[in-house]
């Protein structure tokens, strides 16, 4: 038993400050990422969240050349980088795509410049590495406080304005009829989705902050019929992942002769991946249970009213 | 419904449109476009595709800006009608695979525009089941909105524009995409909830036929111009001749009226009524 114990724990996983801080802000990540995540798909906005990741890659390697935290060019730039999507018109269905493109084209532009010039200046070693794929582990216990507010930011902005903006998610013109600014909340929701993706991208990376957005949130919703389930089940599953990649990661340092760790973003990636897949099996079962016994009846009112 | 609002004041008008016109980018949507809509009314605005029909709901709504003219819901002037108008669009974008089920669709038209997190009561919940067994959507409240047939995704939409006690519903061609038997369901529907609910409805449609039972009043759009009264002082070939500016006829066929409209100088739809229907015996 205590050797399946410390098969799964390798020693000093529980005393390890680095880990200590790793799983205070990889769970507070995994929460916000989730919860915008939800929105993000509902609204079919999974490419701008990508795109807002390459933004986020872009802050995070000028910062790093101006001397800055990194999180302060991920979430700074992120938020610039919304500002300007909503602007070209990412509001508007039609117009999203390219809005979504072209600042994911220039963000990545300037990610190739910053990041060339941060290696080859030589005091930045590992810039590549840390900004795109994350740094979980050498985040300092000062970070956690930022990551607090910044997190609480962006899911108090999803809850003041949730509602609206499933409103305005099915039908826009339902929304601006019932006087719902759409705009502004369209724009409140790109900021929070902003910070989120800024906040990831210190967990798994710049470019990988999207796996942590949207694969709990799909995973999430292949298993319930409600919002507030999903929100609740994305929460779990991006934390569980999370989690279990950071553990991962310390163990792998273990496995083998060479002791030399594998990088967390891949474990976190893999295991919300893989919970992706589970989920859709999860569902599909479900389905096929709840299909056999009695069919849907064809869509017919009960109340037959002749006109 | 039992507890429809009483009116004790004399019934005013609950839609007046006064000489609207829109242009947008130098083309003239809608031309002076002038009628009235009192309380629990049945008007069907019916017109060719193109004759501005989603253009004059959108005005209603007050979603576009008219270039002359006014419109009143219950007497007020404002552009942002809020809770006096319930609005039923055509479609909705929603994935079958989102989480959303007819029930939760209906909540969201008590108090989807309001800010913060819902906060569940028995009252909202007894709202939203009360609305979803008037439109006869029980069977389905449980079901995500996405997975719905198309008249079952109306029954939802009517909930949901019914939930804030409107005195106005306003539907962009409900019957689109419907079959005739679902159509004439909503029909039937709808034609209820004006009598009993005191409601004044008024919806989009190309095809009038199957209207014609319920219809209290036509509001006929061709070209932007529209005329109104009861069918039988619109539907005449004169009236809607010097609507569409060249001759059209009205055909009365079996209980059907079929409007040809012939060689214009604009474009029309060729055969706007000819896919007619049988109209029911009223009841």
């Amino acid at each position: 038993m205590h050797q399946i114990y410390t098969r799964v724990f390798e020693p000093g996983f529980f005393a390890s400050s680095p880990v200590h801080v790793a799983i205070v802000i990889g769970g507070i990540v995994a929460v916000v990422s989730a919860v915008t995540g939800v929105f993000t798909v509902m609204r079919g906005q999974s490419f701008g969240g990508h795109a807002l990741g390459d933004v986020s890659a872009a802050g995070g390697s000028g910062a790093l050349l101006a001397g800055f935290s990194p999180i302060a060019g991920f979430v700074g730039l992120g938020i610039v980088g919304a500002g300007v999507m909503d602007l070209i018109g990412v509001q508007r269905l039609r117009g999203r795509d390219l809005a979504t493109g072209i600042v994911l084209g220039a963000a990545i532009g300037l990610s190739a410049l910053f990041l060339y010039v941060d290696a080859s200046s030589g005091a930045t070693t590992g810039a590549t590495q840390q900004i795109l794929f994350g740094s979980i582990f050498t985040a300092t216990s000062a970070t956690i406080s930022v990551v607090v507010i910044l997190g609480a930011l962006a899911l108090g902005t999803v809850a003041v304005v949730c509602r609206p903006l499933l409103l305005a998610t099915v039908s826009p013109d339902i929304a601006a009829a019932r006087g719902v600014p759409i705009r502004l909340v369209g724009v409140a929701y790109m900021l929070a989705l902003a910070v989120s993706v800024g906040l990831s991208s210190v967990a798994t990376g710049a470019i990988l902050s999207t796996a942590l957005l949207i694969g709990p949130a799909a995973a999430a919703l292949r298993l319930t019929r409600r919002m507030s389930w999903a929100v609740l089940a994305a929460c779990l599953i991006g934390v569980a992942a999370t989690w279990l990649g950071i553990l991962l990661t310390y163990d792998s340092y273990y496995w083998g002769r060479s002791r030399q760790g594998l990088p967390v973003s891949f474990f976190i990636v893999a295991v919300v991946f893989v919970s992706y897949l589970l989920c859709g099996l999860v569902s599909r079962r479900a389905a096929t249970r709840r299909a056999t016994p009695a069919a849907r009846p064809a869509a017919a009112g009960p109340d037959q009213v002749a006109a | 419904m039992s507890d429809s609002p009483l009116i004790s004041a004399p019934p005013a008008d609950v839609l007046r449109v006064a000489g609207v016109s829109v242009s947008l980018s130098g083309r003239q949507l809608l031309d002076d476009v002038s009628f009235a809509v009192g309380p629990g009314e049945f008007t069907g605005l019916i017109g060719p595709n193109g004759a501005g029909k989603t253009t004059l709901i959108r005005v209603i709504l007050g979603l576009q800006r008219t270039t002359a003219g006014s419109v009143e819901v219950a007497g007020q002037p404002h552009s942002r009608r809020g809770r006096s108008v319930g609005y039923v669009p055509q479609k909705i974008l929603l994935d079958p695979d989102m989480p959303m089920r007819a029930r939760d669709l209906v909540a969201l038209g008590a108090d989807g525009h309001r800010f913060g997190i819902p906060v569940p009561s028995r009252a909202r919940k007894d709202a939203v089941a009360e609305m979803l067994h008037a439109v006869g959507a029980e069977r389905f409240a449980d079901t995500r909105v996405g997975l719905l047939s198309g008249g079952e995704q109306q029954r939802v939409l009517i909930a949901q524009a019914l939930i804030s006690r409107p005195r106005l519903l306003l539907l962009d061609e409900p019957l689109a995409n419907l079959d005739l038997r679902s159509s004439q369901e909503i029909i039937g529907l709808l034609a209820r909830i004006a009598r009993q609910q005191q409601v004044a409805v008024l919806l989009s449609a190309h095809e009038m036929n199957p209207l014609l039972p319920v219809m209290d009043r036509v509001v006929y759009l061709a070209a932007g111009r529209a005329a109104s009264g009861t069918s039988a002082e619109v539907i005449r070939g004169d009236v809607l001749s010097s609507l569409y500016g060249h001759h059209v006829d009205v055909l009365h066929i079996h209980g059907r009226i079929l409007v040809v409209v012939g060689q214009g100088g604009e474009r029309e739809d060729a055969e706007p009524e000819f896919a007619a229907v049988p109209v029911r015996e009223a009841s």
